[in-house]
């Protein structure tokens, strides 16, 4: 392992092209903890951000008219705003209003830190999107289907559950799997607010060794994979739920 | 056969690099052809560059540029940079001149032309509540830390005190962190932490240890412009001689440094 590291020294010294998170233990410790954030970030937000929706969804058919209200403006709040205003508006300006703890070091901390933030203020930013989105999967369901529940002593709850949800998700997978793959790709704002994500461990190598161009190839590189990933996994899940006769 | 591959490419990018410097070489007859030199300067660095209450940049730094462009007998245009991109405006030819609190680095001589003598000096320090009783830069051991970032001294304030540094954009991000207590302290250049102390705002912190890595500034034009290099060092030397710095600082509010008086006696 260690030959490998170094080849990439002799790489530096012979054409210039400088890698330190490959021969640098610091540098290496650092896009590690960049990446591991990132994954971290990435999969709670896209958990949470596919739980508002479905039950943002749910709550948007409310027979209350109050309930409906609430969601339609929660989803025009967080789909009208830009993401980094509402990270920089969570961080600096919720931040200092929510109760305070003891930190370990003599004073006082806000209870939520700017990695917490971050996956509030990326979930509910991801999630008013999915809100449509899953709405979109509803309205496919055929209204005999649910009828025919209704007729045979189904509950609301249970509709939603057991008939409309798992239709709907067999509609939707293809529009979801773009709002999660520009949530995963959003993730990298939050270095705005000094989460130790990718973007921000990269942006540290490149001023302490002046290696813009190398970095921004790696991180290109890096994200295609990334994201790759989750979009290979959205295809299988697609692929998996397919049920003959049903929008194939 | 791989790393040939790269090598030539390599290859290929230096020729080009260096043909395109050659022929975009002598930034002054440039200048002097637009009328106006683009000096990137900082915008968020009480006292030495930041924004008046009418959105002007003004500061040392900011009036140190006016010097340059009078005697080109050219306008100004401040082009505001941060930590993390000044040097690349300064690349790109966004900017024909770089006067903004950057520290002299070996490293960042091969990207950018530093211009010898140096232009000012200062260290490392933080800002810290008075009740948290920091007296050793030991001290911040596992603690998280603001800095901003792009600055130099974060990995050194990682790596060597094992602070946990939490970097921001700009100063205002970093002020405002440090005052939600996201961070036990902020650690930052001294000659800005000073000003600091002295605004009521501030006045449960302090700056608790001694400076580290008392280091000169440089200011820096592109690589390969000799001709305006040469005239920015006697400029520089100008400027120490008569006592300009100096002046400078006394105008600002800023106490005169050792170096700037140092360099006024040489």
């Amino acid at each position: 392992m260690e030959t490998f590291y170094e080849w990439f020294l002799v790489l530096y010294e012979d054409t210039g092209i400088n890698l330190p998170f490959l021969y640098d233990d610091y540098d290496r410790g650092r896009i590690l903890n960049g990446l591991w954030t990132t994954i971290k970030l990435s999969f709670t937000c896209v958990l949470f951000s596919v739980i508002i929706g479905m039950v943002g969804a749910w709550l948007q058919g409310s027979p209350w008219k109050l309930t409906r209200r609430v969601v339609n403006f929660y989803v025009q709040l967080f789909r009208n705003t830009p993401p980094l205003v509402q990270l920089y508006f969570f961080y600096f300006a919720v931040g200092i209003l929510i109760p305070r703890v003891e930190n370990g070091w003599g004073g006082t901390s806000p209870l939520i830190d700017s990695f917490g933030w971050a996956v509030i203020s990326l979930s509910f930013f991801a999630g008013a999107f999915n809100v449509e989105i899953f709405r979109s999967g509803i309205e496919a369901v055929p209204k005999s289907t649910i009828e025919a529940a209704k007729a045979l002593g189904f509950s609301r709850l249970q509709i939603y559950k057991d008939i409309t949800l798992p239709l709907a998700i067999r509609v939707v997978i293809p529009s979801l799997n773009n709002n999660l793959v520009n949530l995963v790709k959003t993730t990298t704002l939050a270095y705005a607010i000094a989460v130790p994500e990718l973007l921000y461990e990269s942006n540290q190598i490149w001023s302490d060794n002046v290696n813009v161009t190398e970095m921004m190839l790696f991180l290109l590189f890096a994200y295609f994979i990334l994201v790759g990933i989750l979009v290979w996994a959205m295809n299988s899940w697609d692929r998996s739920l397919k049920i003959p006769g049903f929008g194939q | 056969m791989q790393l040939n591959s790269v090598k030539k490419i390599a290859l290929t990018a230096i020729l080009v690099f260096s043909t395109a410097a050659a022929v975009y070489a002598d930034v002054i007859d440039d200048i002097k052809e637009r009328g106006t030199i683009r000096v990137g300067v900082k915008a968020d660095y009480k006292p030495y560059g930041f924004r008046d209450t009418d959105g002007s940049i003004v500061g040392i730094e900011p009036e140190l540029a006016k010097d340059v462009a009078d005697m080109l007998g050219v306008d100004i245009e401040y082009v505001p940079v941060v930590s993390s991109n000044r040097m690349q405006f300064l690349e790109q030819g966004k900017v024909d001149l770089m006067i903004a609190t950057m520290t002299d680095k070996p490293d960042r001589r091969k990207v950018v032309s530093i211009v010898d003598p140096n232009y000012y000096s200062s260290g490392t320090n933080i800002l810290a509540l008075k009740s948290l009783g920091l007296k050793e830069w030991d001290d911040l051991k596992g603690k998280p830390v603001c800095g901003i970032q792009g600055a130099f001294y974060n990995k050194a304030t990682s790596q060597n005190y094992g602070a946990k540094i939490v970097a921001f954009k700009g100063t205002a991000e970093a002020y405002a962190a440090l005052k939600a207590g996201n961070c036990a302290a902020f650690v930052y250049d001294d000659s800005a932490i000073v000003a600091k102390t002295k605004d009521p705002e501030w006045a449960d912190y302090e700056m608790p240890l001694a400076t580290i890595d008392d280091a000169p500034w440089g200011l820096a034009v592109q690589l390969g412009e000799d001709k305006f290099h040469a005239m920015m060092s006697g400029i520089i030397t100008a400027w120490h001689k008569s006592g300009r710095i100096l002046d400078l600082e006394t105008k600002w509010g800023v106490t005169n440094t050792p170096f700037a008086k140092a360099m006024n006696e040489k």
